[in-house]
């Protein structure tokens, strides 16, 4: 068994005990990375230098007795939308390309205090928009299960740089589903934190009001040891949480026996594949069996999802996508002769057709005449969808749900249709909007061998019991225990 | 709903997006679809409801009126595509 | 039709920026003239993944004017983005309030010849400044500096009701002397922390629909405000006279050609696209901050003046200079707890204090001297210690050096005599040794009269107190 196999925290334990250095660790992740990310393509950077510079300062804490916290030396990703001080930043963009921040973001800082190395930034759709990898600007990623497959997205180079076991565990931000979807195809645990419970502060913005940083990991525990690094009230994020930090650990054992899960039958009405839809089913029969009840819920306004995120979110985007203008830093069109055509070059030049496309929709949706009819009218119906969550779980601790209505799809299978691509977050937008947590876990594998994920959602600040419900549906079967064939006998 | 080349020219404007002529075309058909398929909103009775327009229960965060240290001006420029001494430089802006 | 029979409209709106130490967004200094981008961090310079955190004394401030300005302080008021791009505004929106600002319906009183008016306040809002560009015409580029971006402001909107331009240049001076006292705003025209604009529009006499109005930029002194309205007023009559409609439109004044030009309409200048501001939470101002302000309010400009007048009785012309400034006003009363003839106090106050203080461009608490010493300063000169010329002396220095009045009388040898019987014996001798003089001022030259002072004075060596001098000598000439 190779090192890079081990999880977070079976890796954690080796460290503490000092059976494995950190050093150690990180030059393995890294070896790992060579060998296989030629194909998976998970990293847009990785940066050798810092990681081993951390590691053997993790090392000799460890050596005085002084380890910063439990994870200390652990190895991880960033997805690259979050600022990295000194490392170049570009959210898989071109209008950023060789951008390199002055500062950290919140959750870099706590990570680098808490001693986890950092090992390289790693690939996404440009800007988070997205649900394949497909729109990054710079290449696409593929999944560690299948290299002719996404591994979903946005953050895509997270779940695979997970799956593929480069690094032990990643950052992920999730806006409409884009942690919880990747981790679905890639067969790894993605958690959403409520709104505000993890700092925004330097994470490149794509809808301010559904943004979320989140952990991604093999384990439910190594999700939830990792969360407790990042939660945190930030006084740079006027949106953070004044909320105490459980632990979120604390009652991950204790099963789910006496719960009410929910099934909202919204989510189960059409669309699913039938693989994903027998996996899913069969979960849900597990957790009876384990003890919970499962109860027949309705959440009316489901089908609404969609239609309000695609114009709350591209209108918060084209907001925080205009500082995007060569004036500043990023990239400029030094060809362009006057300012208006600075700007218009620069962005023409700079942005994707995904990023162009929800730059425009937001813009027209915000614009004089159609702002009543559209933000606005999606606002309120978002309060609907949100309020549709809290009555359904004063009767229930938690839903359960597919996380995808397919498991991973083709390259290149979406990308003319913008619509059918959409489509891809139809279960995942919902608890954005509502800003409740959601966690998808492993749930099992078609028969072609492509992970199946399943999706808890939750009370707001209730992340500690999604993990609990989780890790009880883990126990039983262990997926995560199953390795993504990498290196994979030709591609 | 279907947008025309004068709307998306229009908003590209607004938006300072040099679209393509080919661009234009293809969003006006791609972006005529999603409003398409928003257009089921139109349907819901929203009259009492209120919007949501921010997600967070947070209270107002207030910070007390103390200057702290500012970040260098080599670090502020650092990524400057093109300065003059400690301004940022861009074409002329006509009046 | 000629111009009288138009009715002009003003409306104004002014931007105060805020004397907070910190932007209202980020902690940069808001401190003046530094090199370019001196003051910038991450936040204010918009750079990717940065958030606005809301500095609280630019709240205090807010709430403070609109408790001053009788307006209503809202409980929960939202942040806005407005959404434009120019290289001043680095995140490509300002952070403002739209709907639902901080304070409403307030009013300010002006007077005006026909007596007193009540112009209302519309609203007050906060929001935060741009950066400045300035053109670098040798390279055909313009050079961004951000210092002033995130500086708080406060926008102060009038409704119309100013109806001419003498008007609103009262408007204006009764709002800044109300920031200024409050201590939230520094009054600055010319360099730009106060600055106004002007919405003007024209409609025949008697009429109520009002007519298509312009904004007026650019006017950083009174005087332009002044000019620029009334230009824009001619213009636009003239407009209408020749048939034409009047263009809603923004006009620059131009100081130098002394009239308004239109500013190069920019594409979509208008649809700011106007959303709540995602990244902060609605602003609740508790009834208790609210009751706070309003302790921490202190005499207002108005209220004060009427009070030196009617306190002093002092004409109004008098407490307008005295109250102009709240220091000036409080060392005015301090002195004129010590001191009990007012209106003498005053003359000293206009007539040499603030030629000092003007002199050496010194702000009243850089005087050197007490009330107390002002006082035993002019209680010399009332008891005749002091000529009223050698006393403007003394005044000045204690201005440079502190020194008490009593002390520097004694150094420089200024008490003037006023000794009836000293005088009385000099003024006898210059007579009895001018008999010829006095002949010819018995006989009618008049004029001799001044001679004898002199004589009298040169004897004394000056220190004659006048009053005395002349009373005794005419005594003794028998007038």
């Amino acid at each position: 068994m190779q090192l890079t196999d081990l999880t977070m925290l079976e890796l954690a334990r080796k460290l503490a005990s000092g059976e494995v250095s950190s050093v150690e660790a990180t030059r393995a992740s890294l070896e790992r990375i060579a060998q296989v990310d030629p194909q998976v393509r998970a990293f847009l950077r990785v940066d050798a230098e810092g990681a081993l510079a951390a590691a053997e300062a993790s090392d000799r804490r460890r050596k005085a007795g002084t380890p910063a916290s439990v994870l200390d030396g652990v190895p991880v990703g960033l997805k690259d939308l979050f600022l990295t001080e000194g490392v170049e930043t570009t959210a898989g963009s071109r209008v950023l390309e060789g951008f390199v921040p002055p500062f950290d973001a919140t959750v870099v800082r706590l990570l680098k205090e808490a001693g986890l190395p950092l090992v390289g930034k790693l690939n996404l759709d440009e800007f988070a928009m997205g649900s394949s990898n497909e729109s990054s600007a710079y290449f696409p990623t593929r999944n560690p299960w299948d290299l002719t497959r996404t591994p979903g997205g946005s953050s895509g180079g997270s779940a695979a740089a997970v799956a593929a076991r480069e690094v032990f565990a990643a950052l992920g931000t999730d806006t409409g589903g884009s942690i919880r979807q990747p981790a679905a195809f890639t067969n790894t645990v993605g958690l959403k934190p409520t709104y505000g419970r993890v700092s925004r502060y330097g994470v490149i913005a794509y809808a301010s009001s559904l943004d979320q940083p989140g952990p991604m990991t093999r384990t439910v525990a190594d999700a939830a040891a990792l969360l407790q690094v990042l939660a945190r009230h930030d006084p740079l994020d006027s949106t953070s949480a004044s909320v105490e930090t459980p632990d979120f650990s604390a009652a991950l054992e204790e099963g789910v026996k006496g719960l009410r899960l929910g099934v909202p039958r919204e989510y189960f009405a059409q669309g699913m594949d039938e693989e994903v839809e027998a996996s899913i089913r069969a979960a849900l029969r597990e957790y009876e069996r384990m003890g919970a009840t499962l109860v027949d819920v309705s959440l009316p306004h489901t089908q609404y999802a969609l239609a309000t995120y695609y114009l709350i979110a591209p209108a918060e985007a084209s907001s925080n996508l205009a500082r995007y203008d060569g004036v500043r830093y990023g990239q400029r069109a030094k060809d362009a002769r006057g300012l208006k055509e600075l700007y218009a070059l620069t962005r023409e030049r700079g942005f994707g057709p995904e990023v162009k496309r929800r730059i425009m929709l937001g813009t027209y949706a915000l614009s004089a005449g159609y702002y009543d009819a559209y933000y606005l009218r999606a606002q309120k119906v978002r309060t609907l969808i949100r309020e549709d969550f809290l009555r359904v779980f004063r009767d229930v601790d938690a839903l359960l749900t597919p996380a995808s209505p397919v498991a991973a799809f083709k390259l290149g299978e979406k990308v003319e249709d913008p619509l059918s691509m959409y489509l891809m977050d139809v279960y995942t937008l919902p608890c954005n909007l509502a800003g409740v947590p959601g966690l998808s876990v492993p749930c099992g594998f078609t028969k072609a061998g492509l992970p199946v994920g399943l999706q808890l959602l939750g009370r707001p600040f209730e992340e500690a019991l999604l993990l609990r419900i989780a890790r009880a549906f883990e126990r039983e079967h262990e997926h995560f225990r199953r390795l993504a064939p990498l290196p994979a006998q030709g591609a | 709903m279907a947008l025309t080349l004068e709307q998306v020219r229009h908003v590209a404007s607004l938006a300072r997006l040099a679209l393509t002529p080919e661009e234009e075309q293809r969003f006006a058909t791609q972006l005529s679809a999603v409003l398409d398929a928003v257009a089921r909103l139109q349907s819901l009775d929203v009259e009492t409801v209120e919007p949501t327009s921010h997600a967070t229960l947070a209270a107002s965060l207030l910070r007390p009126d103390v200057a702290r240290p500012s970040l260098p001006p080599e670090k502020s420029l650092a990524n400057a595509p093109a300065k003059v001494g400690t301004s940022f430089a861009v074409p002329k802006i006509i009046e | 039709m000629p111009v009288s029979d138009f009715q002009p409209v003003i409306g104004l709106e002014v931007h105060a920026q805020l004397l907070t130490q910190s932007k209202i967004f980020c902690g940069c200094s808001t401190a003046f003239g530094a090199e370019p981008n001196l003051h910038t961090c991450p936040v204010c310079l918009g750079m990717p993944g940065v958030l606005p955190v809301l500095n609280q004394r630019v709240v205090e401030f807010a709430v403070l004017t609109g408790l001053a300005l009788g307006c209503e302080v809202r409980s929960r008021s939202v942040w806005s983005r407005k959404n434009y791009f120019y290289p001043d505004l680095p995140k490509g929106y300002q952070i403002t309030q739209y709907d639902q600002p901080i304070c409403e319906h307030g009013r300010l009183i002006i007077d005006t010849p026909g007596g007193e008016k009540v112009i209302r306040v519309r609203r007050i809002h906060m929001e935060e400044d741009a950066g400045k560009n300035v053109h670098d015409a040798s390279e055909g580029q313009s050079l961004v500096d951000l210092n002033r971006a995130g500086v708080p402001l406060l926008e102060i909107v009038s409704d119309p009701d100013l109806r001419d331009a003498d008007e609103a240049v009262e408007y204006l001076k009764a709002l800044r002397d109300v920031l200024v006292y409050l201590g939230v705003n520094d009054g600055n025209l010319e360099e730009g922390s106060f600055r106004c604009d002007a919405n003007v529009s024209v409609m025949p006499r008697g009429s109520t629909t009002f007519g298509q109005r312009c904004e007026l930029k650019n006017l950083n002194s009174f005087r332009f405000v002044k000019q620029a309205i009334e230009y824009e007023i001619a213009r636009q009559v003239d407009v209408i006279e020749s048939g034409g409609t009047v263009v809603q439109q923004t006009r620059l004044w131009d100081t130098n050609k002394g009239v308004t030009r239109s500013m190069r309409s920019k594409e979509d200048a208008h649809d700011y696209r106007y959303f709540p501001e995602p990244d902060l939470p609605p602003l609740q101002v508790s009834t208790a901050t609210i009751e706070a302000m309003g302790h921490r309010m202190p005499e207002l400009p108005r209220p004060k003046l009427q009070r030196f007048v009617s306190q002093y009785g002092l004409p109004v012309y008098d407490a307008r200079i005295l109250t102009a400034e709240r220091p000036l006003a409080d060392f005015f009363e301090a002195c004129a707890a010590k001191y009990p003839d007012a209106k003498r106090l005053s003359n000293w106050f206009l007539g040499e204090l603030l030629r000092l203080l003007k002199e050496e461009a010194l702000p009243v608490s850089a005087l050197r001297f007490t009330p107390e010493r002002l006082a035993e300063l002019l209680a010399a000169v009332d008891g005749g210690t002091l000529s009223n010329n050698a006393g403007k002396a003394v005044l000045e220095e204690m201005f440079r050096t502190g020194k008490a009045p009593a002390d520097i009388i004694a150094e420089k040898g200024l008490a003037q005599v006023s000794d009836t019987g000293a005088i009385e014996a000099v003024v006898d001798d210059i007579l009895v040794k001018n008999a010829g003089e006095v002949e010819k001022y018995r006989a009618g030259k008049k004029q001799v009269f001044g001679f004898f002072v002199g004589q009298v004075m040169r004897a004394m060596k000056g220190k004659g107190n006048p009053t005395l001098v002349n009373e005794l000598l005419k005594k003794k000439l028998g007038d």
